[in-house]
């Protein structure tokens, strides 16, 4: 009986945990979804790691070291579908910040025998290196639009996951618009939804933390951000966030880095 | 068998990758390594040029796990280096916020991650088959936990509602209404997990620490107090620079502390409860009183009954709060950027962590400094390790590793924030 349940893998890279951990958050929902699979390794959670190959592979993090890219490249081998989970494995995530930086000197800063220290120049995303199924986007990714891909692939379906922006959900939640209101600036016009539009709900500007939506106009909004009195650095800043090495995101923020 | 190496490759049911290593000669233990090989992430690095504001959201990202200790430890330290510190409700609902975090960390690291180990099973959804009703209870504590920190702060990891000065929007009084219902369920399913791991059995394992955490005068610790320890440490916050230093050793990417008088410590619940236990709440003192627990306790193994009551005290003292909650007027308090450098510490669920900032007049991060709990307690988990092998060294493989790996899971380790997991690894020469 056992053995006929689809092999759930959860693999990590360079990350903070907090995507798997959103496995483990859906207390509802957890031993249901747990009891539809045999994970077969997951060893945030288990101790009893399986070999592959696996029917579903999750990936959190990023590709930092030359180790994440062989272990990247196994990975992609033993799962059949393979999905990358969050900022960092869609993206980068925040250590993407190295890319524009000698990451030499990064080692410098942090740690006293840099010669101990083996990383890659560049934070990037897993896709740069092996094909992927499906990058389910957001630092932290949504428990339940997770929940929602697993489902879909464990039933042979595609994900049906929105890819407009975060003022539609917005708009849907009745939120008065904080930048029109309020003058604060906000990404949520060029940022994927996902997140339940929570930065406007609690008062305050979307940082872009699920990446830009499907042809995001980033120029247009760095230009309203401007003309309503922010600094060239704080815009380069706010599109050099969790989601920086995104191609909309970097290009803008380069734009303004001058 | 006199001679050997145990190690293992992927230490499970931590946070984050690392591995372990011991090299058994003789029948002696002659070396442990706590190799963390989790890649390094440079936070302390690019926060330079980064604006003060953003300090919150960015050092959450180092741990997916106590995102709220990150964002507290930053607010506190550059609150101090500006000299405005908020007060009345703002300090309350940070209580709060961490209130849940604890819940939420504890609950994970005691049934999930660490209960299986005294049980037998490889992980809970094995535990679960045998005991169902534990795990579902498990985890509806958890879930609160997780409820509190969301309705505060906005989500349960990397919580967006934190701000230096306070918070962006706070809730109203009838918001935490729902809350304190299911308190006051989680406080009872608190005190029935203090008496399930009271039940459990412990190796005979006692050593002579040196305990640190925060020390408040009239509270149990969470944001605020004086670093003290059981050998004589009381210092101000803005003194743990003197007072301790990191080495960068070549097996790990973590870097290791220790105390520059002396050497190793050990921070974490046992820790907190050992200095503190006066400034427990009245019902956290009955249950230990009624399960006669000492008010000192010198076992790590006994940290998961520990973690078990601070899961009472968070419930109770997030009761307490949201009983005398009123909304305050403003979110925040006005923040006016200075030229300054600023120290923070708070009690994250695993232990202390440190922040430090230099911020220069317009605002931005000049340098950052982040010390978390794990990296703290290396040095005590291989000093540990090396004083518990010998009395069990004849123990069978498979036996003596799921020990040592036990012993390391008394931390809570938090590799990802030590990088800022765990592979065994035990050689015996032949």
């Amino acid at each position: 009986m056992k053995n006929n349940k689809p092999k759930l893998a959860v693999f990590k890279l360079s990350s903070c945990d907090g995507c798997q951990l959103s496995i483990l958050d859906a207390e509802d929902e957890l031993l249901a979804v747990l009891g539809a699979v045999d994970i077969a390794y997951f060893p945030e959670a288990s101790s009893r790691m399986l070999p592959g190959p696996y029917d579903i592979g999750l990936i959190e993090g990023s590709v930092t070291t030359p180790h994440d890219v062989e272990l990247a490249r196994q990975i992609r081998k033993d799962c059949k579908t393979l999905i990358t989970i969050g900022a960092c494995a869609t993206a980068g995530g925040i250590q993407a910040l190295r890319n524009w930086k000698d990451v030499k000197e990064f080692t410098k800063i942090v740690y006293a025998h840099p010669q101990y220290i083996s990383t890659l120049d560049r934070s990037m995303p897993v896709a740069s290196f092996i094909h992927v199924d499906f990058e389910l986007r957001g630092c932290p990714v949504n428990k339940y639009q997770l929940i929602d891909v697993i489902v879909a692939y464990l039933n042979n379906k595609k994900p049906n996951i929105s890819s407009h922006s975060v003022c539609m959900e917005c708009k849907q939640k009745g939120n008065v618009c904080v930048m029109v209101a309020h003058g604060t600036p906000c990404l949520g016009p060029v940022t994927q939804t996902g997140c339940g539009s929570i930065c406007p709900s609690y008062d305050r500007g979307c940082y872009g933390c699920f990446g830009p939506m499907d042809s995001p106009n980033t120029t247009s909004l760095a230009r309203n951000i401007e003309a309503r009195g922010e600094t060239k650095y704080d815009i380069m800043l706010a599109f050099r966030g969790f989601n920086a090495y995104s191609e909309p995101f970097r290009k803008e923020s380069e734009v303004y880095e001058k | 068998m006199k001679n050997r190496t145990i190690k293992v490759d992927y230490l499970a049911r931590v946070e984050g990758e690392g591995a372990l290593y011991i090299k058994i000669k003789n029948g002696e233990v002659d070396d442990v390594k706590l190799k963390i090989f989790e890649p390094p992430r440079f936070f302390e690095a690019f926060l330079r040029g980064r604006k003060y504001s953003e300090a919150p959201d960015i050092t959450a990202r180092i741990c997916g796990i106590c995102p709220i200790a990150y964002q507290m430890s930053a607010v506190n330290a550059i609150e101090h280096a500006f000299g405005q510190v908020p007060d009345g409700q703002i300090r309350e609902l940070r209580r709060l916020i961490y209130c849940g975090e604890w819940i939420e960390s504890h609950t994970l690291h005691l049934y999930m991650l660490h209960a299986p180990d005294f049980l037998g099973y490889p992980d809970v959804i094995h535990m679960a088959k045998d005991f169902p009703e534990v795990v579902e209870k498990a985890l509806k504590l958890k879930r609160i936990g997780n409820d509190i920190v969301k309705t505060i702060g906005g989500r349960e990891i990397h919580p967006i509602n934190v701000k230096v000065g306070g918070f962006y929007k706070v809730p109203q009084k009838k918001d935490l209404r729902q809350l304190r219902e299911d308190l006051l369920w989680a406080r009872d399913a608190a005190i029935d997990t203090v008496k399930f791991t009271s039940t459990l059995t412990f190796p005979d394992f006692e050593q002579d620490y040196e305990f640190i955490s925060l020390c408040h005068e009239t509270e149990y610790p969470f944001n605020e107090g004086r670093i003290k320890s059981n050998k004589g440490l009381d210092i101000s916050v803005e003194e743990y620079d003197f007072n301790f230093i990191e080495e960068h050793v070549e097996y790990s990417h973590a870097l290791h502390s220790k105390l520059r008088e002396r050497d190793n410590y050990f921070l974490g619940p046992i820790a907190r409860y050992n200095l503190n236990f006066d400034k427990l709440s009245p019902i956290v003192k009955q249950v230990a009183g009624e399960l006669n627990l000492p008010r000192q306790i010198n076992n790590p193994f006994k940290s998961i009954i520990v973690r078990g009551l601070e899961t009472l005290y968070a419930c109770d003292e997030a009761i307490r709060i949201i009983d005398q909650y009123e909304k305050p007027d403003e979110p925040s308090i006005q923040i006016n950027p200075i030229e300054a450098t600023g120290n923070g510490a708070s009690e994250a669920p695993r232990g202390m962590l440190y922040h430090r900032y230099r911020i220069n007049e317009e605002g931005l991060i000049m340098d950052a400094k982040i010390v978390p709990p794990t990296s703290q307690n290396q040095k005590t988990i291989e000093k540990d390790l090396k004083h518990f092998i010998p009395p069990r060294v004849n123990l069978p493989e498979k036996e003596l590793v799921l020990q040592c790996e036990q012993a390391v899971r008394n931390y809570d380790p938090c590799i990802s924030c030590a990088t800022h997991f765990l592979k065994l690894h035990v050689e015996r020469e032949n």
